[in-house]
């Protein structure tokens, strides 16, 4: 193809500010971390060049160990909302009324318009030793001693599957629209139940949506520092906040740039795994 | 028992409502084992909705379905012994050929062995060996039209309901399927029911037809019978091409009726139903029964119209003609050459047999 010369003008005109965005606030500063990330400083306090924090992230336990229970974490909450998200979807797509799917999905948006941080802290207005559940259950007489439901893995779980869930349903939501439901009649015309429905017909139609909402799960929930942090307390260890420490607590910039760059290889491995797993491709799951 | 154990499919006095809106209204007919019945209607006529309760995606409101003898009522469309072929076929996208006909075995948890050998069958029954492997994208029209066939035929209903199949289809194309979906029926010998809004579809394909509309039955017969003795205004207006004169009827003689048109004609016909001197009546003509310029006028209703066009298209030719009181006229014009000479604007003399035209009192 021939690109005459005011057309490739214009390509450019609207491609420079996306590439500005992308040089400017993703590549330079990514090059600098990963150039932090090598250095290190010997027994003089002169600066070298070393393996020494990846080294570390290895050696050390609490770090891979605090890793692999975030990506476990990460994953249990990528299933469960996907688990919640496919009846919600189905439900939005193919029982409601037409006239009441908008008002549905503007439903689930809702929670989104307000600060993840209001959310969190609304979860623990619930949720805490004093709050609103354990007002109820001692006034009903269920328990005798306030219980802490905050601070523990699956509280922990549960915030971040909430707020996942929207970036799960509405993909699943899309890729269900195209789904003719005639298919599923079709299916169970022919001696189908209906688990065999979802296995067979809703499940592979809907497969490159729950891929690409499970990937901005897992990476939203991997990445995620504030719910693990507040629900999840002192024992919760998220790998954001290894990162957070090594930055603001130690100072040590080296490292923390060390598990930046490590946080972003191991979980594009995961999804890499994730995806041969399922045997697609990304390509298709963007498109 | 007795007579249903020859029919494949009885449906007795069945209603569906939906809200205040009934769109199958106690309708009641029996399908003989083996043969070809379509249910033909406009579109809204309620005939898919009746075709929905026959496969069991619909409840009716009240009546009973009986499939070889059985009760259906509570019987979920996955236990029924019919399949539907869809309107838009509703093959699986995600599935080759081979396995969207091997689906409804595997639920059937027939042995793979087995399933290989219906699939090799029925693919060489329906014109397509060596398409097993094909995805579905890759099939034209026709071939997915006969995958989804297959598919439903490979578990041997005791009935196959069609919902407008061929719909989807060019005309060309069409056309050749009408004849290879009888051939094949008369082939695998499997009761088919088949809803279509297309007169010539019912009429090429089926053993008996019924025309729907707004719910109800109108007449139920041989296409022959449809064709040539409408019992109801509709069915004669739905049913292939007429001519329509109103008129008042002027006198009773025998078993035909005088009826005088609007325009001033007199004409003898036949009548279908109470008819009475004095009231007004719809007289149905067909195109091929003007004979143009006849040379026998003895007992023909013959009179004058101007040509205004030549519809040509081949065999089924026509002369777009009108009255002097400008009423529009289809007049069949057979290609044999004789009628060569005739041109826009010529004035021509027409007559028809009073056996030919069949007269209904209007209504309201």
């Amino acid at each position: 193809m021939v690109i005459s010369k005011s057309s490739k003008a214009a390509l450019w005109l609207f491609l420079t500010p996306v590439l500005c965005w992308l040089l400017l606030l993703i590549v330079l500063p990514h090059i600098d971390l990963l150039r932090m990330s090598f250095g290190g400083e010997n027994d003089y306090g002169e600066h070298v060049w070393t393996l020494q924090n990846y080294r570390n992230f290895f050696t050390e336990p609490i770090y891979w160990n605090t890793f692999l229970r975030t990506a476990i974490f990460s994953i249990i909450t990528t299933i469960i909302t996907f688990l919640l998200a496919m009846p919600v979807a189905f439900y939005i797509v193919k029982v409601v009324r037409p006239r009441f799917q908008g008002a549905m999905v503007l439903m689930l948006l809702l929670p989104f318009w307000v600060s993840e941080l209001v959310r969190v802290y609304g979860w623990m207005i619930l949720l805490r030793e004093s709050g609103v559940i354990n007002h109820f259950l001692l006034k009903f007489g269920v328990v005798d001693r306030p219980v802490e439901m905050l601070y523990n893995d699956a509280t922990m779980i549960m915030g971040l599957v909430y707020t996942s869930m929207l970036f799960m349903v509405v993909p699943i939501i899309s890729a269900m629209e195209s789904l003719d439901d005639s298919l599923i009649e079709a299916a169970h015309d022919l001696g189908s139940g209906k688990l065999v429905i979802w296995y067979k017909i809703i499940l592979p139609h809907c497969k490159p949506g729950i891929t690409s909402g499970s990937i901005v799960v897992f990476m939203l929930v991997l990445g995620n520092y504030l719910t693990p942090n507040l629900m999840g307390g002192k024992n919760s260890l998220w790998f954001t906040e290894q990162i957070y420490n090594q930055f603001i607590a130690s100072f040590n910039w080296n490292q923390g740039a060390a598990f930046g760059f490590l946080l972003l290889l191991l979980s594009s491995l995961i999804i890499w795994i994730g995806l041969k797993l399922s045997r697609q491709k990304l390509g298709e799951v963007a498109s | 028992m007795g007579p249903s154990m020859n029919n494949d499919l009885s449906v007795s006095n069945l209603v569906k409502k939906f809200g205040d809106f009934t769109a199958v209204d106690n309708v009641t007919f029996a399908v003989p084992q083996g043969s070809f019945f379509s249910i033909l209607g406009p579109s809204g006529c309620g005939k898919t909705t009746l075709l929905r309760m026959i496969a069991g995606f619909e409840e009716p409101t009240s009546g009973n379905i009986m499939i070889r003898g059985k009760d259906m009522a509570g019987v979920g469309p996955n236990l029924r012994p019919v399949n539907l072929v869809f309107q838009h076929l509703a093959l699986f996208p995600m599935m080759n050929v081979e396995e969207n006909i091997a689906f409804g075995l595997r639920r059937r948890k027939v042995d793979s062995a087995t399933i290989k050998k219906k699939i090799e069958a029925i693919l060489e029954r329906v014109g397509l060996p060596d398409y097993a492997k094909h995805q579905i994208g890759q099939l034209s029209g026709g071939q997915k039209q006969r995958v989804a066939i297959a598919r439903s035929l490979v578990l041997e209903p005791s009935v196959l309901l069609l919902d407008e199949p061929l719909g989807a289809l060019d005309l060309k194309l069409r056309e050749q399927m009408k004849v290879e979906l009888k051939k094949l029926q008369a082939k695998v010998g499997t009761t088919f029911v088949y809803i279509t809004h297309d007169q010539s579809e019912a009429l090429v394909m089926s053993d008996r037809v019924v025309v729907m509309n707004q719910g109800r039955f109108e007449q139920l017969g041989t296409p022959q019978e449809l064709y040539g003795q409408p019992l109801t205004p509709f069915v004669a207006q739905f049913v292939g091409d007429n001519n329509l004169w109103s008129g008042e009827i002027t006198e009773m003689s025998g078993a035909d009726a005088i009826i005088r048109t609007d325009e001033g004609f007199i004409f003898r016909s036949r009548v279908q139903g109470e008819v009475t001197v004095g009231r007004r009546a719809d007289l149905f003509l067909r195109p091929e029964t003007l004979r143009i310029q006849p040379e026998d006028k003895e007992g023909l209703n013959i009179f004058n119209v101007t040509v205004k066009t030549i519809l040509f298209d081949g065999a089924n030719s026509r002369l777009l003609t009108v009255t002097p009181e400008d009423h529009e006229l289809l007049v069949a014009l057979p290609q044999n050459r004789r009628f060569d000479y005739i041109q826009p604007g010529q004035t021509i003399e027409v007559g028809w047999h009073p056996e030919a035209g069949v007269c209904f009192a209007a209504g309201d």
